[in-house]
């Protein structure tokens, strides 16, 4: 019953012009503590461990001595290393860059678009005569995100989103993204990570909607390197056998505006560790 | 005598080896049917059905859906069974089961010996 109502509140926004993206936010919220209980808020940082005990002990036990530790270093080298030009990343950014991951993804008005970290450091390296970079694999890009991660952590997400008709477009394409049935298999992100959170899909259990981007980029232990949060989306895309979506593009863009959005006030934690 | 002796042996033995190609060709490729069911079943990149249901002997099941047993008796029309797989959402429009049939991940043949194998659970 409260699954149908979710699914009739969120899916038909129009429908009810009460809709707002705080509400979503409300929503989101009541119906995972009631699905949780003991779960609280804050918790959510660590993904599908916040709802899975006996999977949270081997983690933690993984984390007493970090996989990420080596990718963090070098990120932080990547991140120091000046550009032919002389400049480094830290020159694009607040405070050189140090601790300021919990402010993207955020809307530019200017631009008309939804700015993610990894957006701006490509913007950043174009601006200093550099390529872009890819967004998967776990190379430079996904590097230099894990350090500024690292030097955030525990600052807190506080996504805002700017009450103009752009900006509020941005939030509800990300979410219709988010639960709107596609490929092959027909399943929703929301299908997963909403309505079947904590049920088991063989021996996985899918995390909930709110937490996660908070602790990518992530180290995949299945995969020996770092995963970006939207090489992670095209995963669960290729999962569905639904299309992939481009690393940067705005589909991805503002599908992590509204998920970041679902996890406001939340510390960040990356890089995390997951299998 | 010897010559008509073996011609009868051989005879008999050529008719009973058509009598066994006659019937148990049939019957041969049913289990045949039904061990590949199962294992389209099972196969991760074809059913994948254990995701979500327990079945059988099947390892790591999910929990989903509901546990596929006792199908002749729950499910005495096979026209029923096949929907479910063709197609669960003409059922339920929010269902979490994938289209199978109609979204092309699996054949009307793969689900027919799919549902072969399910009626002897
Ligand atoms: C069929 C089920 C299913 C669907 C549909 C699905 N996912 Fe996932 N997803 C999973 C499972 C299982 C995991 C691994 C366990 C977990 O959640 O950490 C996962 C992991 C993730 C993670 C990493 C979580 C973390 O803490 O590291 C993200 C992010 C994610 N999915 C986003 C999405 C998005 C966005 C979509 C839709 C485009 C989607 N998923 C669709 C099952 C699914
Ligand atoms: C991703 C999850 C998922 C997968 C994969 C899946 N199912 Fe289902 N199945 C369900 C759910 C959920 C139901 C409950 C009814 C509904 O929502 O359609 C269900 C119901 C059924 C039913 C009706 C059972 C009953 O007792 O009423 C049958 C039969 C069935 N599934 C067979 C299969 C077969 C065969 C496969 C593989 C080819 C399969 N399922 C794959 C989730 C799944």
């Amino acid at each position: 019953m409260l699954r149908k109502l979710l699914v009739v509140l969120l899916l038909f926004p129009t429908m009810l012009s009460l809709a707002s993206p705080e509400k979503d936010f409300e929503q989101f919220v009541d119906y995972f503590k009631e699905r949780f209980p003991n779960t609280p808020y804050e918790d959510y940082k660590n993904g599908v461990y916040s709802i899975d005990k006996s999977a949270r002990e081997q983690w933690e036990a993984m984390e007493e001595f970090p996989p990420y530790e080596l990718n963090v270093d070098r990120g932080e080298e990547l991140f120091n290393t000046p550009f032919k030009n002389g400049n480094t990343y830290g020159s694009c950014f607040e405070n050189d860059g140090i601790g300021v991951r919990q402010n993207y993804p955020y809307f530019d008005e200017k631009k008309g678009k939804v700015v993610t970290l990894e957006g701006a450091l490509n913007e950043c390296r174009v601006e200093n005569g550099e390529k872009p970079l890819s967004y998967f694999k776990g190379k430079e890009l996904a590097h230099v995100s894990a350090y500024m991660a690292y030097t955030s952590r525990g600052n807190k997400f506080n996504v805002q989103i700017p009450n103009t008709k752009e900006a509020l477009e941005a939030y509800e394409n990300g979410k219709r993204l988010y639960f709107t049935k596609k490929g092959q298999l027909n399943f929703s992100c929301a299908d997963c990570h909403v309505y079947q959170t904590g049920t088991k899909l063989r021996a996985d259990i899918p995390s909930p909607a709110i937490g996660h981007p908070t602790h990518f980029p992530v180290y995949r232990s299945g995969m020996g390197r770092l995963v970006t949060l939207h090489e992670r989306f095209s995963g669960c895309l290729n999962r569905i056998r639904a299309k992939g979506l481009p690393g940067g593009s705005d589909e991805l863009n503002n599908l992590e505006f509204f998920t970041t959005f679902m996890s406001n006030g939340l510390e960040v934690n990356g890089p995390g560790s997951r299998k | 005598m010897t010559c008509i002796h073996l011609y009868n042996v051989a005879m008999k033995s050529l008719i009973k080896f058509l009598i066994i190609i006659i019937f148990a060709t049939p019957m041969y490729s049913h289990a045949d049917n039904i061990e590949e069911g199962k294992k389209l079943t099972f196969d991760r990149k074809k059913g994948n059905c254990l995701a979500c249901h327990m079945i059988d002997d099947g390892e790591l099941a999910g929990n989903n859906g509901p546990p596929l047993l006792a199908m002749k008796q729950r499910f005495p029309d096979r026209e029923v069974l096949f929907q479910q797989i063709w197609d669960p959402t003409e059922n339920n429009p929010y269902s979490f089961m994938p289209p199978f049939g109609k979204h092309g991940a699996l054949t009307k043949n793969e689900i027919n010996k799919i549902m072969d194998y399910l009626y002897t659970l």
